[in-house]
């Protein structure tokens, strides 16, 4: 195929190229980086968070007048003891916050307890003995917490201070890089020892940057149930519904007048589906955009290129006539929309890149990796190739007898 | 003239109807797309409380140890502590002031059919309610003095009284929250600001609160509080802070009439913060802002990321919609070439040609706008159905409606631009000859 041909055909119609190749330009631009929003939402979606969520389910029992900090407690215990005893539960907990939930704690966390040491904010789970084990939480370094350092939520209120801690591992990375951190003490209540570290566990919700999404402690601090959430750890995730209706049963045939309804008890799977609908609305809707664009660049192409074909009829008469194969003239059209993309691309690489800046600075995005590249182009290229088909085969069937007829 | 062009774009139009239909789809598909997501964001950055936002205001200090300040850099707290909550309220420095903050109240209805159920709930002084201009349908606010005994008083809304009391007069029936009995003054009438401004750690858009109770009493009661909360130092965790720690969790709002008495009270903040430092209890340099209802929403960039996105998302794609119909309507002037060249040749001016053109491309864009408007219309549909809190709100108003068509003809109109000045550079003799 000769390009030069092509290129000086083209020449003829200058405005109609612009437009084609920045028509493909702008498409290849939004292409890229609405796969690139795409797929960063699809790896925030599937980030990990340390805890075995298929075998979790969680209530929420809320009181309806107060009590005294020792019958909250005391009533805590027995529920506990209640939800323990269900069939199919293997273990049950109770915690301050639960993973996508609405509640989120923190403490400003640094390593001395000099005010003008740098400290940043780091979420912090209080839960009763059970909870690492009903979290499926793994052990990196050092130990769990022993059964004499667990105090009540009212001491810690009341002052306590030099309660153990166990943190993540990418904590640890932050405040002790390159060294192992139990042993170590932080400032979070007062003066904490690290005791151990968990490999992973990640804040309820996103919260400040997104490296501060691994930060989080464990405290040995059990909750009365009104400032917690009671977690359940099923033995077969298939009765997990039957275990929410089993202890939602139990907890309201015990104690005071409480607030306990299938609203609040849910598994944590449902929570997670819950906190990343926005993202998987918004890779939908992303997903419809660019196919969407896809459609109207094809439009546009097959558009204009039937406009050429029928402006090019007895030129295209005439190569028929001196000895052009059908085959010739379809390979042409395509040669030239292959072209035509191929500069559309090229100029769309450029306005990816620069689109791609305009949104790190404006949004927490991150630079459009490399091989976005390829595949808006391969999109692209294919696109064109499709949309050019009709008009092509189109113009393959000019009989070469045009060529004698007097326009 | 006009009626003529109109007359001849719509021939024109008609004789293709293919391409015409593709032009048409392809500015609808556009106009529908941004339209949609300027509504949202139209909705979205809206002010809440129209001819009151001006004059109120969101006075912050930053009571903080000296830890981690940047002069002049770190912006001081998003609420205030008990303490200095009480301060500022008590000082009366305002035209007027409200502390409060938001929590969820157990209700326990009288009706047995009903289960207990929980209800977001509003804990703060008497101001709030003139200030922020709420109707009342039933009854009326509590006052200071309720503030001051601790009143056992509360105000519901519309949503809470159709449920509990079936729409009627409640005022005066008894309310049993968190297990305490509360005597209903009066009933919100519809009042629903969007954002959700005097508490931005809430929901930012969508319901609001059901029920009102004074500050003090839900202090008194131990009504749990819910929402944002900060502390330093050693300040303690849970979800209702003893009122000495260092924490800051309370909302202060005041009204200020007049841009001297908003410079007042600005200066009153910083010897506020003067003041506290040489009692100890503050620790860095005066650090006051004082915004008002935009500039806070503003700061706190309320408007979801996501949002902003969409809509530039949506301009790319009109973008490219618009490079796809000058095409197409290049496409389709230049076959016209032949038309032209009679219409030049019989004596009409390029000026007439070009007239004539655009009014063609214009036709194409209102009937793009309404497309447009429709694929909006279904568009919003779908947001409504989106799990976000401020979906409800996706409406158009006619002000969206009258931009939809602006943008549309205008759109439709730079798009022909180009199509028709080329068109009209056909040399009529030529085209004449050929034909």
């Amino acid at each position: 195929m000769h390009f030069r041909h092509i290129l000086s055909a083209l020449g003829r119609h200058r405005i109609a190229v612009c437009l084609l190749v920045l028509e493909i330009a702008f498409s290849c631009a939004v292409v890229c980086n609405a796969l690139f929003l795409i797929g960063t939402r699809l790896e925030r979606m599937h980030r990990p968070t340390g805890v075995d969520e298929p075998h979790l389910v969680q209530v929420d029992v809320h009181s309806v007048t107060p009590g005294t900090a020792e019958a909250l407690m005391a009533q805590t215990r027995t529920d506990l003891a209640t939800l323990r005893a269900l069939p199919g539960v293997t273990g049950v907990a109770i915690v301050n916050q639960t993973l996508f939930g609405d509640s989120i704690g923190f403490s400003g966390v640094s390593l001395s307890d000099d005010p003008k040491a740098p400290s940043i904010p780091v979420t912090q789970y209080m839960g009763s003995a059970q909870l690492a084990g009903v979290l499926g939480l793994k052990l990196a370094a050092g130990r769990w917490f022993r059964p004499d350092e667990f105090i009540g939520y009212e001491q810690l209120r009341n002052g306590a201070t030099g309660v153990p801690v166990i943190i993540t591992r990418a904590m640890a990375g932050h405040f002790f890089p390159g060294q192992s951190a139990v042993g170590k003490t932080i400032h979070a209540f007062g003066t904490n020892r690290v005791v151990g570290v968990v490999d992973r566990l990640v804040q309820p919700r996103d919260y400040g940057p997104a490296e501060y999404y691994g930060y989080a402690m464990l405290f040995p601090v059990e909750m009365p149930y009104p400032g917690g959430t009671y977690l359940v750890r099923v033995k077969d995730p298939a009765q997990r519904q039957a275990v929410i209706q089993g202890a939602l049963r139990a907890l309201k045939a015990d104690g005071p007048l409480r607030l306990v309804s299938p609203k609040y008890a849910t598994t944590l799977e449902a929570e997670r589906g819950k906190y990343y609908r926005n993202d998987r609305a918004m890779a939908w809707l992303l997903a419809g955009v660019c196919l969407l664009l896809l459609v109207v660049t094809a439009v546009g192409i097959v558009g204009l290129t039937s406009f050429w074909v029928a402006q090019r009829r007895r030129q295209i008469g005439i190569r028929r006539a001196v000895g052009a194969t059908r085959g010739d003239i379809l390979r042409y059209f395509q040669a030239e929309n292959f072209l035509l993309a191929t500069f559309g691309i090229a100029l769309g690489m450029l306005l990816a890149y620069g689109l791609n800046l305009l949104l790190m600075l404006h949004y927490e995005l991150g630079r459009l990796p490399a091989y976005y590249f390829p595949v808006g182009a391969a999109v692209l290229w294919g696109l064109g190739q499709l949309a050019v088909l009709g008009p092509a085969l189109r113009a393959s069937r000019v009989p070469p007898v045009v060529a004698t007829r007097s326009a | 003239m006009f009626g003529y062009y109109i007359d001849l774009a719509t021939r024109s139009l008609r004789r293709n109807k293919a391409l015409t239909a593709l032009m048409v789809l392809a500015i609808a598909l556009g106009i529908g797309a941004s339209m949609t997501t300027l509504t949202v964001l139209h909705v979205l950055s809206g002010d809440p409380l129209p001819g009151r936002s001006g004059t109120l205001y969101y006075p912050q200090i930053d009571p903080r140890d000296g830890q981690g300040y940047l002069p002049g850099k770190t912006e001081p707290m998003d609420q205030v502590t008990w303490i200095d909550g009480m301060n500022l309220l008590q000082a009366k420095r305002a035209d007027r002031q409200a502390l409060m903050t938001g929590g969820t109240v157990a209700i326990q209805p009288d009706n047995s059919t009903l289960d207990p159920f929980y209800e977001d709930a509003r804990y703060t002084t008497a101001d709030f309610f003139p200030m922020f201009g709420v109707p009342f349908r039933y009854g009326h606010a509590w006052n200071a003095a309720d503030d001051e005994a601790h009143a056992r008083v509360a105000v519901i809304d519309g949503p809470l009284n159709d449920k509990l009391f079936g729409g009627g007069d409640s005022t005066g029936r008894t309310l049993r929250l968190s297990g305490v009995a509360f005597r209903i003054v009066g009933v919100v009438g519809d009042w629903n600001p969007n954002p959700h401004f005097y508490d931005l750690n809430r929901k930012s858009y969508g319901e609001d609160e059901g029920v009102y109770v004074p500050l003090s009493t839900s202090q008194d009661v131990g009504m749990n509080h819910d929402g944002g909360m900060d502390c330093w130092g050693n300040g303690g965790g849970g979800n209702t802070p003893a009122h000495n720690a260092p924490c800051v969790w309370l909302q202060f709002w005041v009204q200020l009439d007049s841009p001297a008495r908003a410079a007042a009270y600005r200066q009153f903040l910083v010897s506020y913060s003067e003041q506290q430092k040489a009692l100890g209890r503050f620790q860095r340099p005066p650090n006051v802002r004082l915004r008002n209802v935009m500039q806070w929403l503003d700061y706190n960039q309320v408007v979801p990321d996501d949002v902003r996105l969409q809509t530039g998302l949506a301009f790319g794609f009109l973008l490219v919609c618009l490079v796809n119909m000058v095409g197409l309507m290049l496409a389709k002037f230049m076959r016209r070439a032949g038309e032209l060249g009679v219409r030049r040749a019989l004596g009409a001016s390029k000026k007439a040609l070009f007239a004539q053109l655009l009014v063609e491309s214009g036709v194409v864009g209102l009937v793009g706008g309404v497309g447009g408007l429709l694929l909006a219309l279904a568009g919003l549909w779908l947001v409504r159905r989106q799990p976000a809190s401020y979906a409800a709100l996706a409406n158009i108003d006619p002000e969206m409606l009258f931009a939809t068509f602006v943008l549309a003809l205008g759109a439709s109109l730079l798009a022909g631009l180009l199509p028709a000045w080329r068109a009209c550079q056909v040399t009529p003799a030529l085209q004449l000859k050929s034909n």
